[in-house]
């Protein structure tokens, strides 16, 4: 029978370090949603969200009381809407109605944030792609909760130049037309390589076609806990401290099992997957940084950050996959600048630079996120920075992802703010030298030789 | 003694009726935090009894002048909610200025044991 002191250190990790289910996503196919008329098309992608996702959040909440873990965020997933309205679509403007019917969807059910607004074209883009990427700085600028990724290269596809060089621009555009919010706009937009189909998390949610019809997937989270575990075992050896974190995220993820189970059961969708990233928000206490300081470095982004990473995260997946009957999504640590107090601090201190983050991203899910650079850089840099990124996915077989935010106005010293869970960032500097001549060649990179297994 | 719990996997939402659920236990784990007083126990206890709900297991510790208390309960008997239950005694505690905590077993459950 569960005893006193096990009791007091679940309620420990919930009141003082943060703990917290991160998000309930509910991935709805909008597959049978498809029609030549846009406003049918509207009507019925209306009609499968509010009906699916009626009760997701009351239930989300009564789980959370039952059980006393806080549920931060209840959200949807839904089929990339370049596969949707393909067939009714025929101006980037006819997508943005979309858009504002999947924002007015998920302020009807109470949800955050509403993922989907995707293109897949890690081959090649269909003038249907190609229209929902030209309305993405528009449908960003219009939407309030509407979140956008694009996934634009694959191990099994190579990368689609063609788009990269695109979303270089869609970037950029989509930061001028949220000016007055600091470029607000490229926070909701993530450019992917391998993106999984299951993921839970936002920016970069959406459901893919290979998923049933509804699903539940959630993400756990938990930097802090992980933090204070650390804490216990300073001085000691790399098994000590490898154990530690393992254990950790077994009892982490296995709370995160729960309330998947419970939150499928009660609204009658079947289980997906639990997503065992460790997300941290801008509160004091919930960062990744403060765990790789911890583990010994003077900030993050010191000699030895990619190492300490490359371990954390994965002790992290380990003592997680054992906890839950189904993994997936992006599961690892993240590394967001804004939305991490610690990796604030070692940016303002000098310490991380863009360049240690790609370096970070290449042992860590997910990539370059919400970081904040020169208003003034050009759309090829851009471009640039989500090419290597996507190369880095590409030859490693894993999930890499690009969210930044060239801040209008602002240069290196200035700050930009978004608040709530996507926090603040200071301007990061960006390599100066040019990279167009590469960004404009047309076509795509072929997939790398170990694609090739079958 | 054989521990019943409630499957934490039920594929049909809403189908048990309410007879069903009285014949299994529902345990729900109650803490108690804060400065240590005279009557703590007492007051839970007796607003335990009142609502009918049983006491399977107690334990409590007190370190630096701070209280920790658990109980493990059942309270498929009573008559109440289960949010009226944490609500009730978080007002008792509220009382006697101590933080009181209900929760359903699984949590612990699930975290502690594999």
């Amino acid at each position: 029978m569960i005893n006193l002191n096990e009791v007091i250190e679940t309620n420990r990790m919930i009141e003082k370090q943060n703990f917290d289910v991160r998000t309930i996503t509910m991935g709805i196919s909008l597959l049978d949603c498809i029609d030549s008329d846009l406003q049918k098309l509207n009507e019925k992608i209306k009609e499968k969200i509010l009906r699916k996702a009626e009760k997701l959040v009351a239930t989300g909440e009564k789980i959370s009381e039952e059980f006393g873990i806080p549920i931060v965020n209840k959200r949807i997933s839904v089929t990339p809407i370049a596969l949707i309205g393909g067939s009714a679509c025929k101006t980037p403007e006819d997508f943005v109605t979309i858009a504002k019917t999947l924002d007015e969807c998920a302020v009807k059910v109470g949800v955050n944030f509403i993922g989907g607004y995707s293109a897949l074209v890690s081959k090649g883009m269909t003038p249907a792609d190609e229209l929902l990427i030209r309305s993405i700085p528009e449908a960003l600028a219009v939407t309030e909760r509407v979140c956008s990724s694009i996934n634009v290269g694959s191990t099994k596809q190579g990368i689609n130049m063609d788009a990269v060089r695109l979303m270089g621009q869609m970037v950029q555009e989509a930061a001028e037309r949220t000016a007055d919010r600091d470029g607000l706009g490229c926070a909701k937009l993530v450019i992917f390589c391998n993106a999984p189909d299951d993921n839970p998390f936002m920016a970069g949610a959406f459901h893919g076609v290979t998923e049933p019809d509804t699903v539940i997937n959630v993400g756990v989270s938990g930097p802090g806990v992980v933090k204070s575990a650390v804490e216990e075992c300073r001085g000691e050896s790399f098994e000590v401290l490898c154990e530690t974190i393992k254990k950790t995220a077994f009892k982490i993820t296995r709370v995160g099992q729960l309330v998947a189970q419970e939150a499928s059961r009660r609204l009658g969708v079947p289980f997906g997957i639990c997503d065992l990233s460790l997300a941290p928000t801008p509160a004091i206490g919930d960062s990744v940084a403060d765990i790789l300081k911890e583990i010994g470095l003077e900030q993050a982004g010191a000699p030895g950050t990619t190492a300490a990473l490359a371990l954390l995260n994965d002790q992290v997946k380990k003592g997680g996959l054992m906890a839950s009957s189904y993994v997936g999504g992006l599961s690892g640590a993240f590394i967001p600048v804004s939305e991490d107090q610690g990796m604030i601090e070692a940016v303002e201190a000098g310490a991380l630079t863009l360049e240690k983050l790609e370096a970070m991203t290449c042992v860590c899910s997910v990539g370059l996120d919400m970081i904040a650079i020169p208003g003034d850089t050009s759309a090829a840099t851009i471009s640039g920075i989500i090419a290597d990124e996507m190369a880095l996915g590409m030859i490693n077989q894993k999930t890499t992802a690009v969210r930044l935010i060239p801040a209008p106005g602002k240069k290196v010293g200035d700050n930009v703010e978004f608040g709530g869970l996507l926090g603040h960032a200071p301007i990061m500097p960006v390599n100066g030298f040019s990279c167009e001549r590469f960004i404009n060649r047309p076509g795509r990179i072929p997939a790398p030789v170990h694609s090739f297994k079958n | 003694m054989q521990q019943i719990k409630r499957s934490p996997i039920r594929t049909d939402p809403g189908a048990a009726t309410r007879n069903e659920e009285e014949s299994i236990m529902q345990k729900a784990i109650i803490s108690v935090v804060g400065k240590d007083t005279v009557g703590i126990i007492a007051k839970v206890c007796t607003y335990l009894a009142e609502n009918t709900c049983n006491i399977l297991d107690i334990s409590q510790t007190i370190t630096g002048g701070y209280f920790n208390m658990m109980m493990i309960t059942d309270t498929a008997a009573s008559e109440k909610k289960f949010s009226e239950i944490q609500n009730d005694l978080k007002v008792i505690g509220e009382e006697i200025g101590v933080t009181v905590h209900v929760q359903r077993e699984e949590i612990f459950d699930m975290m502690h044991r594999v």
